[in-house]
């Protein structure tokens, strides 16, 4: 809980973005990042790091939580806004010793098992606890990208959180306020992740990424990152993205892998692809709330599949059809040509 | 998310509170969600822009939107501003909510320049438990390193309670342990604690508290919640003996009507025919 311990990392060196020698270029200019998430996890989260989750109900990473599992990565900090299903799960399956997090419930549809027999019983073990707000984590992430030594914000004064997380600390502004008095105010440090996991809905093969709908704080949390990987629903070409560039949210220089990963978000929903599965957000409670049915869960889904694409199929064409969404097309904007 | 479930520790409130049983206000063909989204409705009259979450808060603003505040503008915790779902949502980030939108922004923008820019006149918070300054809780139930009953959090509630010009709170459940004179954990403070803490806060906190009993409340620093209204068939002394702490009770203590037939035809035909959250 040491503020030390929350700024662990420091200002991330980005200088190994373009040397291509990551193993994560195969053609020619541009780079073509595309990996499998196998791969993805295997070269980016190692035991002990600090791995970004983002997602804000919208877009949620689940396949790369459930890689993460697959692999076996341990004494995780999982840093995550709404630590929600995905964090539950892979608290369960013993990844992670630390969270950083703003809202630790199932939506508002329950509560995360796991997250709670580990907080309020120790069960299996203790689970080392940062907690914020919503807007103290952004700030985090703001802080992170920018490289900031910390970033104020008008949140926490006369909250019990300072209390509990030494992280939040307040500073006298070096400004006079409004009324020509000082005035203080809370700051949070900065979070750099090793690695940050988003999903998008689409990105072309060197990681110019697309989202649309609830872009959440997926690409302060990408910046953030010492490497960051973007799952997508499909890749598209070059000129697709092109066609569009306002519709870019995370630029290919901040990408260091591409995974396609259609369905990747499940059981949250990717706009005009899915839509989210509330059947499982309820069922949820019931699962986690039993270490064996919440262990069973975990070896038929997770361990159980090779990969998403087992899980999806395993799912079966029936139930995604029941999760399929109609068209609303948006109008194309004319970004006009020199004549 | 601004609105965490009810405290789980507490299911067993109804029989040590007996003034909650006593006092089902409504008449027994209108549901507490009923009578509570039509009450708060009523007290957003006036209002421009509402920062709420998904079930009663969605309710009461829709209702409102129709009735009392037809320019009042809905601003959700995902960053949806000026919703127009096909269907009543979900979740605060349903996918009816974005399709059909004014505007979707990312959340920097949202909590920085529009909430903390002050750019909302109520938020709507939820808690485990309040107390007579309007402080929440939706921590903890018990101490916070070994808590009883982990809650969900802040999420954004602490940044609606710094920032919004004023919070209504909803509360299902009114008892003296979530009703209480000491909460187990100050997730979102009003403006007294913040001022006790050096921090000038934006708003008036907590304003309105309304529950099954009545109304509470309080116009802004160093007033504490009163009981200002009460439904019919409930009297102040049902409310105190529901509440934590020494209730006052205002002078003009007045009684609320009931929701009126208008009012329900609107809430079940038109805000929530499949009745998702009219419970």
């Amino acid at each position: 809980m040491a503020v030390e311990s929350a700024v662990t990392n420091g200002p991330a060196d980005r200088t190994d973005r373009t040397d291509g020698t990551d193993g994560t270029r195969r053609g020619d200019s541009p780079a073509d990042k595309t990996v499998t998430m196998r791969e993805a996890v295997a070269a980016y989260v190692h035991d002990g790091d600090t791995v970004s989750l983002e997602g804000f109900t919208h877009l949620i990473p689940t396949a790369a939580g459930h890689e993460i599992i697959r692999q076996g990565r341990r004494d995780l900090t999982v840093v995550r806004m709404t630590a929600d299903i995905v964090v539950d799960q892979m608290l369960a399956a013993g990844c992670v010793s630390r969270l950083v997090s703003s809202f630790v419930g199932n939506s508002s549809a329950g509560s995360l098992g796991e997250l709670r027999r580990r907080v309020e019983h120790a069960d299996p073990e203790p689970l080392a606890f940062e907690e914020y707000s919503h807007y103290g984590m952004i700030c985090r992430y703001i802080a992170g990208a920018q490289r900031l030594p910390f970033y104020p914000l008008r949140s926490y004064g006369g909250s019990d959180l300072p209390g509990v997380n030494p992280a939040l600390r307040k500073v006298t502004s070096p400004y006079p306020g409004p009324d020509g008095e000082s005035e203080e105010i809370y700051v949070v440090p900065p979070v750099n992740p090793d690695v940050t996991f988003v999903h998008a809905q689409r990105a072309d093969r060197s990681g110019n990424t697309q989202v649309w709908g609830l872009t959440g704080v997926q690409a302060e949390a990408v910046y953030a990152a010492r490497k960051a990987v973007v799952v997508v629903e499909e890749v598209v070409e070059d000129e697709v993205v092109r066609s569009d560039p306002n519709r870019t949210l995370i630029p290919a220089h901040a990408v260091d892998a591409v995974v396609v990963c259609p369905r990747g978000a499940h059981p949250s929903f990717a706009q005009g692809y899915y839509d989210r599965d509330n059947a499982f957000y309820r069922s949820w409670s019931a699962i986690s709330k039993d270490k064996e049915r919440l262990t069973a869960w975990l070896a038929e889904w997770v361990h159980g599949t090779a990969d998403h694409a087992e899980y999806v199929a395993k799912l079966g064409e029936e139930f995604w059809e029941g999760l399929a969404v109609g068209e609303a097309m948006s109008r194309p904007v004319n970004y006009g040509r020199r004549l | 998310m601004t609105t965490p479930a009810a405290n789980p520790a507490a299911t067993s409130a109804g029989s040590t509170a007996p003034a909650t049983s006593a006092a089902s206000a409504a008449s027994p063909d209108v549901t507490s969600s009923e009578l509570l989204s039509a009450v708060a409705a009523r007290e957003l009259a006036g209002r421009r822009t509402v920062f709420a979450g998904i079930g009663l808060p969605t309710l009461a603003a829709s209702l409102a939107h129709l009735t009392v505040a037809p320019g009042l503008e809905v601003v959700y915790e995902s960053g949806v501003c000026g919703a127009h779902p096909s269907h009543l949502p979900e979740t605060i980030a349903d996918a009816v909510l974005i399709t059909d939108a004014e505007a979707v922004i990312p959340m920097p923008t949202l909590f920085g320049s529009v909430l903390q820019g002050g750019h909302i006149d109520v938020g709507f918070l939820g808690a485990a438990q309040i107390d007579k300054w309007g402080n929440l809780n939706s921590s903890v139930i018990g101490d916070w390193h070994r808590p009883r009953a982990r809650l969900p959090g802040s999420g954004g509630a602490n940044e609606v309670m710094a920032n919004a010009a004023e919070v209504f709170v909803v509360m299902r459940r009114h008892d003296p342990r979530s009703f209480t004179e000491k909460l187990d954990f100050c997730t979102s403070p009003g403006p007294d604690r913040a001022l006790a803490d050096g921090i000038r806060p934006l708003g008036a906190g907590v304003t309105r508290v309304i529950t099954e009993l009545g109304i509470l409340a309080r116009e802004g620093v160093g007033e504490e919640l009163r009981l200002a209204a009460l439904h019919p068939g409930v009297t102040a002394e049902d409310v105190r003996a529901a509440t934590g702490w020494d209730l006052q009770v205002a002078g003009d203590l007045s009684v609320i009507e009931p929701p009126t037939e208008s009012e329900l035809a609107l809430l079940r035909e038109d805000v929530d025919p499949e009745r998702v959250y009219l419970r």
